[in-house]
């Protein structure tokens, strides 16, 4: 499996931290409820088809991506800075 | 027997080694299995499990039977296919799988025990009587059965593994292959071409045919020759592509030394290739399949494509009197081939009716079958069965073919499944199975030469266009254009064992057996009869087994299914995979720049995660570890230690957000934090419980250098990028990990100033740098940071450089201290001092405790958000009856308290339902005179002063101990501050 880093290209997966949900950009207010704390923190899908994961590229620029990928077919759709993914949530 | 003026070895090098220590002579560019035969010796293994003698089938990477171990003690290596393994000089081969020798093998009494050995063997033997299986088949079975043997000894050879990429990764070098690499290589596509032989030209170096008008083999070393001169070409013969995996990824064995003496010379014995690719083409050509009938596993019977290749490639007539049977027209052309060059064809058994061959001047039977073979260790003759009957014909050597099955199974790593093409009466690629791959020629069922180079420049064209790049025009060179005439003929009916897969020993019957007890599926049937499940993977049987199921159950082979195809294509070498990955590859050291200097004092080393760290600095008299610990606790509570504390993790974090960014990670607030001062900080993870301490100074208005603990250092900079770039990328922040790039020690005990002021060109005092002081000064001309802070609880400081200075600091500061009265201490009295102290390290913040539970609650400031505050508050973390860091000291007669002991309430039962809490660290500590620990108990603040009991059940250690506060020295905290 290969991951296309935006800053520093094509490269392999064993350079990259895997975390999980890309959910975790969507860190609630303190005062959102045991509920949507409970979601953020421990509700998963487990789709079989798309997902959107956060992956650190740790052992090269550093980056946190948002990828989104196929579980399925393991197609990897597409890969964004997550920096830029949050800020365009705001 | 050697044929005068054939063969493409080189007869100017001659080339002697030996099989089980006899010696043999064959030529450069000979493989073991050419260079027996060219000697006569047709007798190379014994098979699985019934020891039955065994020659070559194959010239190939499928070869099941010719398996023979190379190298001796623990650079040998068993398994072998010795239609691989090239000649050199001095090289040695033994025969496996036979005892005493493969001459006399006395194992083969297993083949006259067959009838209890047959599918599903294992799986009945244990419904017989118990002690039948233990006493009499068991042992006798467990010795018999198996494949070479490991030496027992530790790998001796290098091994490496490697990354490669490329636009366009050619897989095989076949006709096919060769024109895709040609083609694609011209319209300037990076490219690989991989070829499992060690001379490239596939078929067409065993073959005899001509290619624009040259030889074969000569039109493929002509393009070969063209490849080597193009940059943008890489050339990996002997290298087998063993795995597809996602995103055009491929992974490849490359035997880089194995066909020479390699001692010595430092280059590894095989390279495990990683390879990315953007497109990749598949030209891995064809396996022809033997016919089953009975005793078809005589050594002398080979497919009629391995006589050919024999014959053509290395020179070499397998047996002097040739029989050829097939059901197809390579049959004609295997005996055309002898002919040719004079070797006697005893017949061509043909199973087909009314085919002509012209011109032959040997005995063609037509509608006739080879049903029998004879001869143990050596074929003597073949039994023939035509409308008329049966008769032998006298034969040393069987040339057969039962039709040729495309080597698809890289299409199918990806999950893919083949399509039966009846055409060919043969499984072909799906296509689309792998993306970005084109399937060319032999193995896409295109078996003319002609089909071939057109399907290799149409599949480079295919790929050519996917990576947008345009072929130049090229005329296609002239070649051999025969249809593929074939009749299906999987297996002869008869009395006797008729061989389906070679290598685990599975017959005709075990698969009619399988289907007549139900087991039906492909898969169920593999299983059952272990057809396909040797290190071939059943590369010469699937198809024909597949074939007998079908016919057994009465369907078709296209709805009997097929087996699954998994990488690796052949073995492995486990030592390949992992190359590097052994002993200090697998955990590389990192050294302090004290290491040196630790080592000269005697120090034991260990090791805190890849780091290793001197345990103690043992001196003159001391007997055992707990003196010279003792002694060391005693510099820094009386004098002066010395301590590299380097192996904390270093983040500098700079930018105008930085406050913002520590006051979010931390419990505690930091944006109040003076320049020129340190804090101690919490941090917690989002659910709540505590993930690092440590200590971060504020160096300058936006500039703070955080600590973290050394287990904790890449956990807690991931931490710190994640909430940076993924919670707050509008902050102005940088983080920089500099872990590596300062050398940082701790100066601690009652003279740690008077030693420092010594070294500083600006001493200090305690106004000037108070505790949890920081600042940059100056010593020998060199810049250094100082930090007030205490791990021990003493009057203490932790002093850094640039990392190239480390070395010399330390021993100027172990010399120091020394001239004091104080000198270095290890990890044993660094962990005594902060016990001593109830500081907690990671055997306390397990990641099951909370700041309550460690009794930091006050300090998840109310005054702010921060990571885990949230969840931090549900009940079950603020639960009082959670487990509360306490001091323990021993008050009856045992005095020893271990880490991991259960506590109990005095005089309760000492079980799992009983626990009150449990140790997490122990140490004596030399000041109080006794044992201390830490523990988590139930409601351990309020209980202070009660006594229980505890229980290590493992070590079978029991004492009473007291609960106390975890504080054991100085708790008002004067002596840091004075
Ligand atoms: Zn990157």
């Amino acid at each position: 499996m290969r991951i296309e880093c935006p800053i520093c290209g094509s490269r392999d997966r064993r350079e990259f931290y895997y975390r999980g949900d890309a959910i975790a950009l969507a860190r609630p207010a303190p005062d959102a409820g045991d509920d949507v704390w409970d979601a953020y923190l421990h509700l998963r899908d487990n789709p079989a088809g798309e997902t959107r994961d956060l992956w650190q590229h740790e052992g090269g620029c550093g980056a946190w991506l948002v990828v989104t990928r196929d579980t399925v077919t393991h197609a990897v759709h597409a890969v964004e800075l997550a920096s830029d993914v949050k800020r365009a949530m705001a | 027997m050697r044929i005068a003026g054939r063969g493409l070895v080189n007869r100017d090098k001659p080339v002697s080694f030996t099989f089980d220590g006899r010696r043999y002579d064959g030529f450069a560019g000979d493989t073991v299995a050419s260079a027996m035969l060219a000697n006569g010796q047709r007798l190379m293994g014994r098979s699985f499990k019934y020891h039955r003698p065994r020659g070559v089938l194959s010239a190939g990477s499928e070869e099941p039977n010719a398996l023979v171990t190379t190298g001796v003690g623990p650079a040998s290596e068993p398994n072998v296919r010795a239609t691989m393994q090239e000649i050199y000089e001095g090289l040695a081969v033994r025969s496996q799988n036979a005892w005493p020798s493969l001459d006399l093998d006395l194992m083969a009494v297993n083949d006259l025990a067959s009838p209890f050995l047959g599918a599903g063997f294992y799986y009945k033997t244990f419904m017989w009587p118990r002690k039948f299986w233990k006493h009499v088949y068991e042992p006798v079975i467990r010795r018999a059965a198996g494949l070479g043997r490991l030496s027992g000894g530790p790998n001796a050879d290098a091994y490496e593994k490697a990354y490669a990429f490329c636009d366009l990764l050619v897989i095989g070098a076949g006709p096919a292959g060769l024109m895709a690499a040609l083609v694609a290589a011209r319209a300037g596509a990076d490219v690989i071409l991989a070829g499992e032989d060690a001379l490239m030209g596939g078929r067409l170096n065993a073959e005899n045919e001509h290619v624009d008008g040259q030889p074969g083999h000569a039109w493929a070393a002509g393009v070969v020759a063209e490849l080597a001169t193009m940059d943008n070409v890489r050339l990996m013969p002997r290298t087998t592509v063993t795995g597809v995996y996602d995103g055009g990824m491929f992974s490849a064995l490359e035997r880089v030394n194995q066909h020479r003496a390699r001692r010595g010379e430092g280059a590894p014995l095989e390279c495990f290739w990683r390879i990315a690719a953007k497109q990749s083409i598949l030209a891995a050509g064809a396996l022809e399949r033997p016919v089953a009938f009975a005793n078809n596993d005589r050594p002398g019977i080979m497919t009629a494509g391995a006589v050919r290749a024999y014959l053509t490639r290395w020179g070499v007539a397998p047996g002097k009197q040739v029989a050829v049977f097939g059901n197809n027209d390579d049959a004609h052309r295997t005996a055309r081939d002898l002919a040719a060059a004079g070797v006697h064809v005893a017949a061509v058994i043909d199973s087909r009716e009314g085919v002509s061959m012209e011109g032959a001047d040997f005995p063609v039977l037509r509608g006739a079958v080879v049903c029998n073979a004879s001869g143990r260790k050596e074929l003597e003759s073949v039994t023939i069965r035509t409308a008329g009957g049966e008769h032998k014909i006298q034969a040393d050597c069987l040339a057969m073919s039962g039709g040729w099955n495309p080597s698809l199974h890289l299409t199918c790593h990806l999950g893919g499944r083949p399509t039966w093409e009846p055409d060919i009466h043969a499984f072909v690629p799906t296509p689309g199975a792998v993306p970005g791959m084109h399937v060319a020629g032999a193995c896409n069922g295109t078996f003319s030469t002609h089909g071939c180079l057109a399907a290799g420049v149409a599949a480079a064209e295919n790929a050519l266009e996917a990576l947008g790049r345009k072929p130049e025009p090229m005329d296609l060179p002239q070649a051999d254009d025969a249809p593929y005439n074939l009749k299906p003929l999987w297996s002869v009916p008869g009395k006797g064992r008729a061989w389906l897969d070679f290598q685990n020993d599975v017959c005709v019957k075990d698969v009619q057996q399988a289907a007549a007890e139900n087991f039906r599926s492909a898969e169920h049937m593999k299983r059952y009869t272990t057809q396909g499940m040797a290190p071939d993977q059943g590369k010469n049987s699937n198809v024909a087994a597949l074939a007998v199921l079908a016919d057994a159950t009465g369907r078709g082979i296209a709805e009997t299914g097929t087996t699954t195809f998994r990488p690796p294509y052949t073995p492995v070498a486990i030592a390949a995979m992992g190359a590097g990955g052994q002993g200090k590859g697998f955990a590389p050291e990192r050294l302090t720049t004290s290491h040196a200097a630790s080592l000269a004092m005697g120090a034991p080393m260990v090791e805190a995660g890849l780091w290793y760290r001197p345990s103690y600095f043992p001196r003159g008299q001391e007997r055992n570890w707990r003196q010279s610990c003792d002694r060391e606790v005693g510099f820094v509570r009386k004098t002066v230690g010395v301590c590299d504390v380097s192996t904390l993790g270093k983040i500098d974090i700079q930018g105008p957000d930085s406050a913002k960014l520590l006051d979010l990670v931390y419990t505690n607030k930091f944006s109040t934090l003076k320049v020129g001062k340190v804090r101690y900080g919490l941090m917690l993870r989002e659910d709540g419980f505590v993930m690092d301490d440590g200590t971060c100074a504020r160096l300058g208005e936006t500039h703070y250098l955080m600590t973290t603990t050394t287990g904790a250092a890449g956990e807690v900079m991931r931490h710190l990028e994640f909430v940076t770039q993924c919670l707050h990328p509008e902050w102005q922040v940088h983080l920089t990990s500099v872990t590596e790039q300062w050398a940082q020690f701790a100066v601690a005990g009652p003279k740690s100033r008077e030693l420092l002021n010594g070294l500083l060109e600006q001493p200090i005092d305690n106004d000037s740098f108070p505790f949890m002081a920081c600042g940059s000064e100056r010593l020998g001309g060199v810049a250094a940071r100082l930090f007030r802070i205490s791990f021990s609880g003493e009057h203490a400081y932790e002093i850094t450089v640039p990392a190239r200075y480390g070395a010399a600091l330390f021993d100027l500061l172990v010399a120091r201290a020394e001239a004091l009265e104080g000198g270095a201490y290890g990890m044993e009295a660094l962990n005594v001092l902060r016990l001593e102290k109830g500081h907690i390290t990671h055997a306390e913040i397990d990641g099951r405790a909370t700041a309550g539970d460690i009794g930091m609650e006050r300090m998840v400031s109310d005054a702010k958000d921060c990571i885990g505050k949230t969840m931090s508050e549900r009940p079950g973390l603020r639960d009082p009856e959670r487990g509360q860091l306490v001091g323990l000291r021993p008050v009856g007669a045992v005095k020893q308290l271990t880490a991991g002991a259960f506590l109990f309430e005095a005089g309760a039962e000492a079980r799992r339902e009983n626990a009150q809490g449990y140790t997490t660290s122990v140490g004596f500590s030399p000041d109080i005179g006794t044992f201390i620990g830490l523990a988590f108990v139930m409601r351990g603040r309020q209980r202070h002063g009660e006594v229980m009991r505890m229980v290590d059940h493992l070590r079978e250690i029991e004492a009473e101990v007291e609960i106390c506060a975890p504080v054991f020295v100085d708790p008002e905290g004067g002596r840091a501050r004075g």
